[in-house]
């Protein structure tokens, strides 16, 4: 609401309320309903590929529950610095953001280990159906997940410079809806993937 | 138009009124300085769209000669064109046409006409332009977005190009894509570098289309003006809306099998490839996937692609009407009803192009009966149309004559639909002529004939100038009927049972009485290409030396005929519209002149709706 009325732009309050999304809002969960739809077609392949006769489930790699932690861990975190900027409280916003930051980077680095893990064992990408959603999922989930760290790392910046104030159309609050998203999207894949 | 333009201009004055009576703090659009950021990296949404509608142009110019060189291959299959061979040295070797070049030829006219010029030129082009200005706002959502999002399909657009300049040539697998021909890249010259092209060129395009749904959608939701409810949004606005959402979720699933089917030329996998495949005379080591994952995905894209692209154009014949007939639209809201059903009921009848794919015959009657229920609001919205007409003193101008051939093709078109949707009848028409001759109605046609219908109309609008109608009629006539001819005709080899994608027929006995047929089609459609330049010459000539187009020449209603011609940048000056009453108030007993523009407050005016 505040972004479309600081910009003088009206909501057509003709006989319906308006949106209590700001505009900036509106466009995260729309990008969010395309990623849905994209795992939505991953999703299907998979469940049709798996009935393939030479299918052969994978030893779950164990790094994948570490890295599970790490990333509730920073959806916590990521609240918490919601919640110091709600207070003002601005040193301790950075800090939240920071950890948030370096937890989304801890994450993607134990996805690696867990390539690696799957390479030392003689998995590649053409080796096993299953291998190759495994690799081809977790990788574009990752890529998600790197464009969350980059939008973190902005709103980090924003922070440093001084220029945050609440309100939905936030860099923090956005950041927020998205990296909750890749996170439920991950538990999501991990108990695709591994039941 | 020399009667129109001597009327009082009612919506002009009422303009001036109001920005002297309504106080609002002034606004600062900051208009942009300098050539390159004004008309090259611009973020200004008619900019945007101007830049769409031209590269379509230039895109459909290459696309509609590839079509040329199809029928000239389909009409004289044995002839030798030297001059030809001058241009397209490996394609056409000694002068005749060599298979897989022309299967490259089907592949590239179909993908480049749909994604490159309809979905540019009508959705992103025209969608762009009017989506602001018709809603009352000064800008889109996301205007670097938007910007992005023209670059990166023009990445898309010349990415598409150069798999023409690749070894083996463009791809070869139809714009379907289907595996294991856009699987396996030893399979033909175009399934090489040509395919995994064209795969890069549709994530691109994909890319660039997404960015610009979540701008339409957030738009159209959060920058309605004061006073424009979603029930006082006109046509066109309801049809790009409804598409975009439709666009926002259709691709992601069709850009997922893209992936998988990369990871299968390049990475090894096997998620479209079968065991047992040979080709030449080596055994592939793929094992244990299924080609058919793939048409489901295509399709479930495929499908609402067809809505995406229909439904604008209805749209703006549901736009472009009212001010030639000079009356509403007829049942508005139940239109409005129906394109939400057609929208939702497109998302789930992708099976009814795979009757033949070997699929549960129960899972065949669910989508025929599926594609049964989709005729009905589809019918409601053609006969709406259909109904508006009735009573009415119509004016004949070109964009109202090409708003006509859309509810004729859209009526032409839908009836061949009945047909194909159902399953025992699509088992004999499937993959011939039939089919073609059907989409070039629907996908191609009702498209086509709306764009020319919205270039027409907002031509005024967009560049200050009038195009010249006579020039426009002639355009029109020629187009129509060598249409008609071209793609009617087509239906009948359908029937005949003529299979589509066929290099040459001259070896099925069966087939010899078509030919004769071929070479008249060819003909005609040769004649219909040469009355496009008409359009262009047409089209640039006015750009100049058109007559200065006043702020509304055609008397209408709606919002971005409040702006002057062509708007400034930021669109409304200092003041924003403010809208006071449905978009087609038409003929309202009391009121000052026979059209009453939305800004047209209580007072002045009764208020419908």
């Amino acid at each position: 609401m505040e972004l479309a009325e600081s910009m003088g732009r009206g909501s057509g309050t003709g006989r319906e309320a308006a949106l209590p999304l700001s505009t900036a809002q509106l466009g995260v969960w729309a990008l969010l309903g395309t990623i849905t739809m994209l795992f939505a077609g991953f999703t299907s392949a998979y469940l049709v590929r798996r009935v393939g006769g030479d299918w052969w489930p994978l030893p779950l790699p164990g790094v994948l529950w570490f890295n599970t932690g790490v990333l509730v861990l920073s959806s916590i975190s990521l609240e918490l610095a919601r919640a110091a900027m709600k207070r003002l409280r601005l040193s301790a916003l950075k800090g939240w953001l920071l950890l948030t930051t370096t937890l989304g980077l801890v994450f993607l680095g134990g996805q690696f280990v867990a390539w690696q893990e799957l390479v030392a064992q003689g998995v590649y990408l053409p080796t096993s159906p299953h291998g190759a959603f495994f690799y081809i999922l977790t990788g574009l989930h990752g890529l998600h997940v790197l464009g969350g760290v980059l939008a973190l790392l902005y709103a980090l910046n924003r922070a440093w410079a001084g220029h945050l104030t609440p309100g939905t159309a936030n860099p923090v609050n956005l950041c927020a809806t998205y990296w909750h998203f890749v996170g439920g999207l991950w538990l999501y894949l991990f108990v695709l993937l591994f039941t | 138009m020399a009667g129109l333009s001597g009327h009082v201009n009612f919506c002009e004055c009422l303009q001036e009124r109001r920005n002297m009576a309504e106080v609002q703090e002034a606004q600062h659009t900051h208009e942009p300085v300098g050539f390159v950021r004004r008309y090259i990296f611009s973020t200004d949404h008619k900019v945007i769209g101007i830049q769409y509608l031209l590269t379509a142009m230039f895109v459909a110019v290459v696309a509609g000669l590839l079509a040329m060189l199809i029928r000239l291959q389909l009409a004289w299959p044995d002839a030798k064109w030297p001059l030809l061979e001058k241009i397209f040295p490996v394609g056409m070797e000694g002068g005749v046409m060599n298979p897989d070049f022309y299967l490259a030829l089907v592949t590239m006219h179909g993908t480049l006409m749909v994604f490159f010029v309809i979905s540019f030129a009508l959705v992103s082009g025209i969608g762009n332009y009017i989506i602001p200005l018709q809603i009352g706002a000064r800008d889109m959502a996301f205007p670097f977005l938007n910007m992005l999002s023209y670059w990166v399909g023009l990445l898309a657009t010349l990415v598409m190009f150069a798999s023409f300049f690749v070894e083996g040539g463009a791809a070869g697998s139809g714009w379907t894509a289907y595996p294991p021909l856009s699987a396996v890249p030893e399979a033909s010259p175009g399934s090489g570098m040509g395919q995994t092209l064209w795969l890069l060129g549709m994530a691109l395009f994909i890319v660039s289309f997404t960015m610009g749904g979540l701008n339409y959608f957030a738009t159209v939701v959060n920058l309605r003006t004061k006073g424009m409810s979603m029930m006082r949004l006109p046509m066109t606005i309801w049809c790009l809306f409804i598409a975009a959402i439709l666009g926002l979720l259709a691709f992601p699933p069709l850009t997922a099998a893209a992936i998988l089917l990369l990871f299968d030329r390049h990475g090894g996998t096997s998620f479209f490839l079968p065991a047992g495949l040979f080709f030449g005379d080596k055994l592939l080591p793929h094992a244990g996937g299924t080609p058919l994952l793939w048409q489901h995905l295509f399709w479930f894209l495929g499908h609402p692609e067809v809505y995406i692209l229909l439904l604008p154009a209805l749209g703006i014949a549901f736009d472009v009407l009212p001010p030639f007939i000079r009356k509403p639209i007829f049942g508005y809201r139940m239109s409005i009803y129906s394109l939400g059903a057609v929208g939702a009921l497109s998302m789930v009848v992708w099976g009814h192009h795979m009757f033949v794919s070997g699929m549960s015959p129960y899972l065949g009657e669910f989508f025929s009966i599926g594609t049964m229920i989709i005729t009905i609001p589809s019918a409601i919205i053609g006969l709406n149309l259909l109904a508006s007409l009735w009573g009415a003193k119509i004016r004949f101008t070109t964009a109202m004559l090409f708003a006509l051939a859309v509810i004729s093709l859209f009526g032409a078109g839908g009836f061949g639909g009945i047909f194909l949707g159902t399953a025992t009848a699509d088992i004999f028409l499937h993959d011939t002529y039939f089919v073609v001759g059907h989409f070039h109605f629907m996908i191609a046609g009702v498209t086509l004939f709306g764009l020319f219908a919205g270039i027409y109309y907002w031509f005024p609008k967009m560049f200050g100038r009038m195009m010249n109608e006579r020039w426009g009629k002639l355009h029109f006539w020629f187009t129509l009927i060598g249409y008609y001819i071209v793609f009617f005709g087509m239906h009948f080899q359908g029937f005949g049972g003529m299979p589509r994608r066929y290099y040459s027929f001259a070896k099925y006995e069966y087939l010899q009485g078509m030919q004769g047929m071929n070479v008249f089609i060819s003909i005609c459609a040769f004649f219909m290409a040469a009355a496009q330049f008409v359009f262009l010459a047409n089209f640039f000539w006015s750009l100049w030396k058109g007559p200065k187009a006043e702020r509304n020449p055609w008397q209408a209603t709606t919002l971005e005929w409040m702006a002057p011609s062509p708007p400034p940048h930021g669109n409304w000056g200092d003041v924003q519209p403010v809208v006071h009453r449905w978009p087609y108030e038409y003929s309202l007993p009391g009121a000052p002149a026979d059209f009453t523009p939305q800004t047209v407050s209580p007072a002045e005016a009764k208020v419908t709706w």
